[in-house]
């Protein structure tokens, strides 16, 4: 009942008309003593439900009991058991249906917004230990002589590798990009996810002997079959994520100033476009902005239109901010950044000036309709509802499939008909002694599951190395 | 990082460099590229031909012109030095086949990248024609290289300081009214070449594939910036190219995507070496 009675706190947040022109992390983090008043709201429920709504089981509730005795290393400890990539998850996992889903704190006081701050938490213990640079370098087992190559260096990725090399196998990372972390360095923003925190996951890497071999495409500068044959490559697990970006098909798509989200947010965070002075990359300098979609990557590229100095920007979604799939924190966020969000509404085609540049959208008006196979109700047009919005730049954030260069050059590895690897529940792919996992695999998805599948296929990898 | 192992200026703005690649040198194939990055933090990635490889002495040779930032950086750069970041080969590499006779048309820095494409056409039994275009004399690159290679070469130039005083599409055209006509051209240079080149072939059915160089981040289809209309569809010129029928490619947006940065470019580019944008 005391317990019940804490309120639940507050992300101190970076003030919305101050970050609007800057890229610091937005959320900047609980103190100490709003972390053992967070935790002190968890009842220690003995069933706690909250695991069973985290996609990798961390044990939640014995690790908050450790924040409010007082015993952050401890706390650190018992989430690292089950993940890996805490400081990442604790930002960015979609925590409101996830762990704080099925939280009896929130159930009780009606509201998922009430449930205890378990990512929050979670984010304030892995700082903590940054900050204090308790980071341990994990224990490696005596050389195996056996040598493993990671295709991809995401969060699954960079699991695996972690994973594995523990054991005492020879790890090899290739990464297709000049920089490592996959979409947690190229897509998710530094306002949201400090390249700093990625960096520091890799350098954790590097000092337990992973090679990193960056600019290096495989089925390009290597193929598959080439690392198992003549590079003497033991086995290898392959998490080249979901990175090739769909379009809608409309009219006026190739105009000049329509982007897909991926390059809009790879010019500005990898290729570090927002910083005019010192990046050689190009991006657009947008008065009026569209981005079309309303999931996180669609939030994402919003708030960075906004941050490049876009004076409008306008987010387009077919249903309404009920169905949207961005976590709820985000979503809040832009609209505090002044983010305009346009709900029920589509385009229709992209309008343009006599050059080919963009000027403007046509879209229609929707009404939802019955629920569809997702069990989501489904968007009807409305017929003779379109309107038009003046703008010169149009950011496409409706998905992303999965690339089909591994696919295409590596014989005998099956795929469904969406082009992801077909895995079994070990991760292990129909070619022996390679494995896959994350969104090559799920399809896009999120960090945790990405790390979650690569810790069961480096437990697999391990196993079957012990045997060969 | 890539060490240059020689460089060679062969006009006033275009440069050759041999760059050391293994890995590249051994996988490439007539048609594919790299990206390079001058700085892993701040450079921009931008794509260029591997204009010859050898795979013994592990290197790969590029043959670039100095419009911009990145290339005149580039071009400051000296036998020693390094090449912070190099990625490939990328693209789909061409198709090579004895398709008869074939008539290569390059103009400017195109000649580059069209001289490994004519070299695996001689290879594989074609009768190779070559058309090489330039403004002048002076920016006439690979004349040698490329008089070794054809079984015919025909120089243009604007202003007829060597070769013929015409634009390439006019012996294009001549060969196209010859009996028989080529069983196939391909186009490298400049994208309102390739597309009067494409024009000019089209009346007469000649099957002709162009090489674009749009602008690109990945090269990987991670970006879907290096997009282009070919036919009815949407394609990615790094991973489904760079080369396409020509008789299908929408030049104008091509042109026009081009520029997307003219604005900022103009604004970046304030280091020396003389030399105009194109
Ligand atoms: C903008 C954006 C925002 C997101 N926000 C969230 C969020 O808030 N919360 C959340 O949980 N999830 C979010 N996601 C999803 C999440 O980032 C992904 O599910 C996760 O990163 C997948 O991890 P992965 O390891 O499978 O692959 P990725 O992170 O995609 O990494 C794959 C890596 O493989 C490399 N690669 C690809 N092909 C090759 C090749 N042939 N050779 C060598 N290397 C190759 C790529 O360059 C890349 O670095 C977001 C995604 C995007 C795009
Ligand atoms: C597949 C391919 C192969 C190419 N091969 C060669 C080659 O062998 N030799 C050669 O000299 N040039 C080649 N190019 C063109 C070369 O990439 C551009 O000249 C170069 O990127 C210009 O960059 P900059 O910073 O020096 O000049 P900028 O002033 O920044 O740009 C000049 C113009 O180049 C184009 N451009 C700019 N950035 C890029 C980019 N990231 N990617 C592609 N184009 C861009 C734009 O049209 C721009 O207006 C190739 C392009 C492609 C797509
Ligand atoms: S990893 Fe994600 S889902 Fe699991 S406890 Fe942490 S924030 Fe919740
Ligand atoms: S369900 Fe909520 S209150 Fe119960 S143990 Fe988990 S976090 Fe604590
Ligand atoms: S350059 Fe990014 S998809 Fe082609
Ligand atoms: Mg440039």
């Amino acid at each position: 009942k005391e317990r019940m009675a804490i309120p639940a706190q507050e992300m101190p947040t970076q003030d919305p008309a101050e970050r609007r022109s800057n890229m610091n992390e937005v959320a900047l983090g609980y103190s100490p003593e709003q972390a053992r008043a967070e935790a002190l709201r968890c009842l220690q429920c003995k069933t706690a439900p909250c695991i069973a709504g985290c996609p990798v089981g961390i044990d939640i509730p014995g690790f908050i009991q450790a924040i409010a005795d007082g015993d952050n290393k401890k706390a650190i400890d018992i989430i690292k058991i089950d993940s890996l990539l805490p400081a990442v998850c604790g930002r960015v996992c979609p925590q409101e249906t996830q762990c704080q889903a099925p939280c009896t704190v929130g159930k009780v006081l009606k509201s998922v917004d009430k449930a205890v701050n378990i990512g929050r938490l979670e984010r304030y213990v892995a700082d903590w230990e940054r900050e204090n640079r308790l980071i341990e370098i994990p224990a490696i087992k005596p050389d195996t002589g056996k040598k493993v190559g990671i295709i991809g260096t995401g969060p699954a990725g960079l699991t695996v590798a972690a994973d594995i090399r523990r054991e005492g196998h020879d790890v090899t990372l290739f990464e297709a990009f000049h920089k490592p972390g996959g979409v947690m360095v190229y897509g998710i923003p530094e306002f949201r996810l400090p390249k700093a925190i990625v960096q520091q996951e890799i350098d954790a890497l590097t000092a337990m002997g992973c090679e990193l071999k960056t600019n290096f495409v495989i089925g390009r500068t290597r193929k598959i079959q080439d690392l198992l044959d003549e590079d003497g490559f033991d086995a290898l697990f392959i998490g080249t994520g979901a990175g090739l970006p769909r379009f809608m098909n409309i009219e006026g798509e190739n105009l000049v100033g329509v982007y897909s989200a991926n390059e809009y947010l790879t010019r500005s965070n990898l290729m570090r476009a927002y910083d005019k002075q010192r990046a050689d990359t190009p991006i657009f300098d947008s008065e009026k902005v569209a981005v079309l979609g309303g999931g996180n990557v669609a939030m994402d590229a919003a708030r960075t239109a906004v941050r490049l100095g876009a004076k409008e920007v306008h987010l387009i979604y077919r249903r309404t901010e009920v169905e949207m799939p961005a976590r709820v924190e985000e979503v809040h966020h832009a609209k505090e950044e002044g983010v305009i969000f346009h709900m029920l509404e589509n385009p229709k085609r992209i309008l343009s000036d006599e050059k080919g540049w963009v000027n403007g959208i046509e879209c229609l008006r929707y009404e939802l309709g019955e629920p569809d196979d997702s069990g989501r109700r489904r968007p009807i047009a409305i017929e003779g509802s379109e309107f038009e919005i003046d703008l010169d730049t149009v950011i496409v954030a409706i998905g992303n499939d999965s690339n089909p260069l591994i696919r295409q050059t590596t014989p005998g590895l099956e795929t469904n008909k969406w082009g992801n690897i077909v895995a079994d529940e070990n991760g292990k792919s129909s070619i022996d002694r390679i494995y896959a996992g994350g969104d090559i695999v799920l399809g896009a998805a999120t960090v945790i599951l990405a790390m979650g599948e690569g810790r069961k296929a480096a437990a697999a990898m391990n196993e079957m190395l012990a045997n060969i | 990082m890539n060490k240059i192992r020689e460089k060679k200026q062969l006009s006033e703005t275009v440069f050759l460099m041999r760059v050391e690649a293994p890995l590249i040198a051994r996988e490439r194939k007539a048609g594919q590229f790299i990206i390079l990055q001058l700085c892993e933090d701040f450079g921009e990635r931008i794509p260029l031909t591997i204009a010859d490889a050898d795979p013994a002495a592990g290197t790969i040779t590029l043959i670039f012109q100095a419009v911009g930032k990145t290339t005149k950086k580039l071009a400051l750069m000296n036998a020693g030095e390094k090449i912070a970041a190099l990625v490939g080969p990328l693209g789909t590499p061409t198709h090579i086949e004895n398709f008869g006779t074939v008539v290569c048309v390059g103009g400017g820095i195109g000649v580059a990248p069209l001289h490994p494409i004519a070299q695996a056409m001689k290879a594989a039994g074609n009768k190779v024609i070559i058309i090489m275009g330039a403004r002048n004399r002076e920016l006439l690159i690979l004349e040698n290289e490329m008089r070794a290679i054809a079984d015919e070469l025909i120089i243009c130039t604007d202003d007829g300081s060597v070769g013929r005083k015409c634009l390439v599409t006019e012996p294009l055209k001549e060969l196209c009214e010859q009996d028989p006509k080529p069983d196939l051209a391909v186009a490298i240079g400049p994208p309102v070449m390739m597309k009067f080149c494409a024009e000019t072939t089209r009346p007469y059915s000649v099957p002709t594939q162009v090489s674009l160089n749009t602008i690109m981040v990945d090269g990987t289809g991670m970006c879907g910036g290096c997009r282009v209309t070919v036919g009815d569809e949407t394609k990615f010129v790094c991973v489904d190219g760079p080369e396409f029928d020509g008789h299908l490619v929408d030049f104008d947006n091509m042109i026009n995507r081009l520029s997307s940065y003219k604005k900022q470019e103009a604004h970046s580019c304030k280091i020396g070496l003389e030399g105009d944008s194109q």
